[in-house]
């Protein structure tokens, strides 16, 4: 299982990268693995804006429909139209392809989530 | 949970186990895309043990099945395989299944997995004074080789001419690695191929024997995630989906194993009835027109009243589209009905097209 160190990481298995005040989103390495092939991202609306703990987006594998929570809350001014065409791009490589970009009402909520240690520590647990 | 012969196999390949009808099962291997191609480009190997083998035996066997399942076992060759609902009085559905006959008085019956002891114990519940009915379950294990290349890998390990067995014939006792099993022309996935039956203890054996004669095919093992994406596209029923105890054979389009006009069968009346005064809703296929993938269970409507749900639905890797299989007020199932699937909240517009949505490649 990949984990990428400076990243921020949410029990439900999203990743989120800070550049000051966005954050972008994306599902982790375990999290891609155990839905198996991806075959359809259901992405949110640009302007829309979501709590902590929302469902944001679902990512779809061949087996099940999977939601996917916003790790903070804020505003969606991003969203990677790539994955409607190719939402395989996951599965090949989670860290790179990301899902939404939010900007960011309340920046200290990323407090609460994991850094990549404590999120390796976290899968460990769960499996 | 029970678990296959080979539960301690698919382990060691690395298989992401699930539950699935009281049975601890692969769902897949490497993925179930690339073994949905297996299967349909070149073979795959699924081991379908946890499906259930009841044997009929006895001077009245012919005429207990005949009463137990609409399908007319009358005009059954030896050797001969015959798939067909069974059914309650009131037309719903106890189960599918496939019977094997060896002659008059003797049948093996296969049935699904979570309807084992359903099954068994309505069977015996009907079972005249002379007639036998024994679960061989345990002892069973059973193996599906599919795809076009299934009959070059199994005849490389078997004597017995493969191209003899028609489709939906069966031959036994024939030999592969030294043990003796049981093998059709049948199967679960559109494609041609063998559904081999052999004692359990010797299921590993008789495994990694196809695997080795299938590696220069590229034959993998495939899992229960392939495997319904491939009964799906061939529009093929699973129990517990497109049939239940409240869906009859015949709202499920399954008229063609229905044989009202042969004698006495448990469920005659009620069928007669349904098809006399019509179905009020039917099993269809649909192809979704807006982005989204239908799920077992979602509901679909017309204007915003609802005219039925999804039995089972995914994303097709033959077709690259969204399909599914729907139970639907038969008002609106004519091929080319516009309806909506509800998925999340939103109404996603969908086609009635025709099944199965994937032709069948078999060997007749």
């Amino acid at each position: 299982m990949k984990v990428i160190n400076g990243l921020k990481y949410s029990k439900d298995h999203e990743w989120v990268k800070v550049e000051g005040n966005r954050a972008i989103i994306g599902i982790t390495d375990y999290a891609q693995d155990s839905l198996g092939d991806i075959v359809f991202v259901d992405l949110p609306e640009v302007g829309r804006t979501v709590k902590a703990g929302d469902a944001v987006a679902v990512v779809e594998s061949v087996k099940a429909a999977s939601d996917v929570y916003s790790p903070v809350s804020g505003t969606v001014v991003e969203v990677n139209t790539n994955l409607e065409a190719s939402p395989e791009l996951i599965n090949q490589d989670p860290y790179e392809n990301w899902i939404l970009v939010l900007e960011m009402s309340d920046p200290g909520e990323l407090d609460s989530l994991m850094d990549a240690e404590g999120y390796e520590r976290f899968c460990e647990e769960e499996a | 949970m029970k678990k296959t012969p080979l539960y301690e196999k698919h382990v060691s390949l690395g298989a992401k186990m699930i539950e699935f009808g009281g049975w601890m099962m692969p769902l897949q291997y490497t993925g179930i895309l690339q073994e949905h191609e297996a299967v349909r480009q070149r073979a795959g190997l699924f081991d379908v043990s946890h499906m259930g083998e009841v044997m009929i035996k006895g001077r009245g066997a012919t005429e207990f099945i005949q009463q137990l399942i609409t399908n007319d076992i009358s005009g059954m060759c030896e050797f001969q395989v015959l798939y067909s609902p069974m059914c309650y009085p009131d037309g719903g559905t106890v189960d599918d299944l496939l019977v094997y006959k060896f002659d008059a008085e003797r049948y093996l019956l296969v049935v699904n997995a979570a309807n084992i002891e359903k099954d068994v114990e309505w069977i015996e519940s009907h079972k005249p004074h002379d007639v036998e009915v024994e679960d061989l379950s345990e002892q069973y294990a059973q193996l599906a080789l599919q795809g076009p290349k299934s009959q070059e890998v199994l005849q490389r390990i078997v004597d017995a001419p493969l191209d003899k067995i028609k489709f939906f014939r069966f031959v036994d006792g024939v030999s592969i690695a030294g043990v003796s099993a049981l093998i059709s022309r049948t199967g679960y996935t559109g494609e041609d191929g063998f559904e081999i039956y052999i004692p359990a203890d010797s299921a590993c054996k008789v495994w990694n024997t196809i695997v080795d004669a299938g590696a220069e095919f590229h034959v993998m093992p495939a899992g229960l995630g392939a495997r319904d994406m491939l009964r799906l596209e061939a529009a093929l029923p699973l129990y517990g989906h497109e049939l239940s105890a409240d869906i009859s054979p015949l709202e499920a389009g399954l008229d063609r194993f229905v044989k009202l006009d042969k004698p006495d069968f448990i469920g005659q009346e009620a069928l007669i009835e349904q098809k006399g005064s019509g179905i009020s809703r039917k099993l269809v296929g649909l192809e979704m027109r807006d982005k989204g993938i239908p799920r077992q269970g979602y509901e679909v409507q017309v204007e915003g009243r609802s005219i039925g749900y999804i039995t089972s639905g995914g994303f097709s890797p033959t077709l690259k589209k969204n399909i599914a299989l729907a139970l639907i007020d038969v008002l609106y199932a004519a091929q080319g009905s516009q309806v909506d699937v509800i998925v999340r909240n939103k109404a996603l517009k969908a086609e009635v097209v025709k099944i199965p949505f994937y032709a069948k490649q078999y060997k007749k």
